[in-house]
């Protein structure tokens, strides 16, 4: 578990955050710009000094009360928006200027590892001056890794960067993720990035934690202003369970059932994020006949809430754990006489594969 | 014309070199520290301190020779602690010319380095702590080298000044040749002596001397701005 606890205030500004995160996956820090996500983050690396704070990684203190560990002796990764490499170092000087400085016994990430993960291979021998916006960001977050730190903080390291070069870097962090063992906390105020690496979200909302937990749990929440945006929607961790050869089609069982999504290249077995959005699921109150829509779940309505003028968000609970939502006109809800706690029939026209 | 200048006249320019050396060295040592606080301080002191350091370039040198004296002298705070140690007292010594050239091309050393300094932005900093390095190491490793070509103009124009001074250098060292009579001094002598040729040998060698002390600073330095 990583504890911390800070209270900070500026002219206009305060922070005031008391928050346990699990110490493994990547945690998202979301919230509107303004709600004080980098400054927690710069906070929990010691970039930004508190008095009276608290931040416990595992077992370790870097800062209680009196206490404060400097910022170069903590075992942290900090990738900032804009790439921040030394412009008088090689990528490879680059890369190495952190490991250079961690006792060789404490370097678990190995170069060839950092290089191979990254895709740095080419990149080696150039200069920084040279690289575009997304390959300068691949070295510095290959830069922080190879420090072998016990939390990799980064701060919205693609918004920065054109839509192709973010493209290009979210299978990076993916991979990280998988393959590195290292907590990661992920300040950002994109839905679609949040949804997409997320293990654990924690939301900020003027400088207070507003919520947090599992993605699915908290991205359809009806209370958060992410039900609200145009791309709300649930996360679902699938399983692979087989391929329609002749169709050309993948099934994704979950607890809740199963979704039929256009062939993937994931082996039967491999765990798949899906993206469910909330305005393309519809409700039906029977099972829907002669119906071109293939995934129907049963749910049950757990909250409805009204969206703007014309349109109600619905909670919908399919299986045991998982959560959908629903975005539908005022008018079919009181056509149908939706409730809560009514049993129903979702119908899900389309799934956006994450991972 | 069998030698352009004489045994004096090389003992002067020796003498001019190797106080415009140790200065510059002295004046790197001391204007680093000056100009790294100046560059991040959000202290109330900064505008007093850099106003301070900035007098020099305004003041005619015989002010600050002169205050430069009475402090020196036996009275003096300087002279008292020169005193103390057993260095007996600084004006009309090499040692005195030294300090007082130091306190005279300061701000020709702090103000590059302080442009240079301020040109780093902080996250540069902050990227070397978060990958480990103290703040010590980080000076080395990340702010040396980013501010290169400032102590190269900051070098380059602490010596060329020191080479330049006339004013400080009667007030504090007097006319004493090996020890105080650099080479502006010897050149005044000459005139005073209507040795005419003499002084122009040694005016148009230090007018060569800085023009192409100055060229490469300017040459490399607006290429530097142009991109």
């Amino acid at each position: 578990m990583i504890a911390a606890r800070f209270k900070l205030a500026y002219a206009g500004f305060a922070l005031d955050v008391d928050l346990q995160i699990p110490a493994r996956g990547i945690t998202a820090l979301f919230g509107p710009s303004g709600s004080g996500k980098t400054t927690l983050l710069r906070c929990i690396a010691g970039l930004e000094r508190t008095t009276n704070g608290l931040l416990r990684i595992h077992d370790e203190v870097w800062q209680d009360g009196a206490k404060f560990l400097p910022v170069h002796r903590r075992s942290l990764g900090y990738v900032f928006q804009e790439a921040s490499l030394f412009p008088h170092l090689s990528v490879r000087r680059n890369l190495e200027y952190g490991m250079r400085r961690i006792p060789p016994a404490q370097r678990k990430v190995q170069p060839e590892q950092v290089v191979d993960l990254m895709g740095l291979g080419k990149l080696i021998e150039r200069d920084p001056a040279h690289l575009s916006g997304g390959e300068r960001q691949r070295v510095a977050i290959g830069r922080a890794l190879l420090t072998s730190p016990r939390l990799l903080l980064m701060d919205e390291p693609l918004s920065a960067l054109d839509v192709a070069s973010r493209q290009e870097i979210l299978p990076y962090l993916e991979r990280l993720h998988g393959e590195l063992e290292i907590p990661v906390i992920h300040v950002s105020h994109a839905l679609d990035e949040v949804a997409r690496l997320a293990d654990n979200v924690v939301m900020l909302e003027r400088g207070r934690v507003i919520a947090s937990g599992a993605p699915n749990e908290i991205l359809t929440r009806l209370d958060l202003p992410t039900a609200h945006l145009d791309n709300a929607g649930a996360v679902i961790e699938t399983a692979v369970a087989t391929h329609d050869e002749a169709y050309h089609l993948t099934r994704l069982d979950f607890s809740g059932g199963c979704l039929w999504v256009s062939k993937v290249e994931h082996d039967v077995g491999s765990v798949v994020r899906a993206r469910v959005l909330a305005r393309d699921v519809s409700i039906a109150t029977a099972v829907p006949q002669g119906s071109s829509i293939t995934n129907i779940l049963a749910a049950r309505i757990t909250g409805i809430q009204e969206e703007g003028q014309d349109r109600v968000n619905l909670r919908l609970a399919v299986g045991g754990e998982h959560m959908l939502l629903s975005r539908i006109t005022r008018r079919s809800r009181d056509q149908l006489g939706l409730a809560v706690g009514m049993e129903i029939f979702a119908q899900v026209k389309s799934v956006a594969l994450l991972a | 014309m069998e030698s352009a200048f004489s045994t004096a006249d090389l003992s002067a320019i020796w003498l001019t070199f190797k106080l415009a050396a140790v200065v510059t060295i002295i004046l790197l040592l001391v204007g680093t520290p000056i100009a790294w606080w100046l560059a991040r301080t959000r202290s109330w002191w900064k505008g007093p301190v850099s106003a301070a350091v900035a007098l020099p370039i305004v003041l005619p040198p015989t002010v600050i020779g002169f205050y430069l004296l009475v402090a020196m002298g036996p009275s003096g705070p300087l002279g008292h602690l020169t005193q103390f140690f057993g260095m007996g007292l600084l004006p009309f010594t090499f040692s005195g010319l030294v300090v007082a050239s130091v306190f005279y091309s300061l701000p020709f050393v702090v103000q590059p380095l302080q442009n240079a300094f301020e040109a780093i932005p902080e996250r540069a900093l902050e990227t070397a702590a978060t990958l480990r390095a103290s703040a010590l190491d980080t000076f080395f490793s990340v702010v040396l080298p980013l501010a290169k070509p400032g102590f190269l103009t900051a070098s380059v124009l602490g010596f060329a000044h020191t080479v330049g001074e006339f004013g400080v250098v009667l007030m504090i060292g007097g006319n004493i040749p090996n020890q105080t009579r650099v080479v502006s001094v010897q050149i005044y002598d000459h005139v005073e002596a209507m040795e005419y040729a003499q002084a122009h040998w040694l005016s148009a060698g230090m007018l060569l001397f800085a023009f192409l002390l100055l060229l490469p600073l300017y040459t490399f330095g607006s290429k530097g701005r142009r991109k």
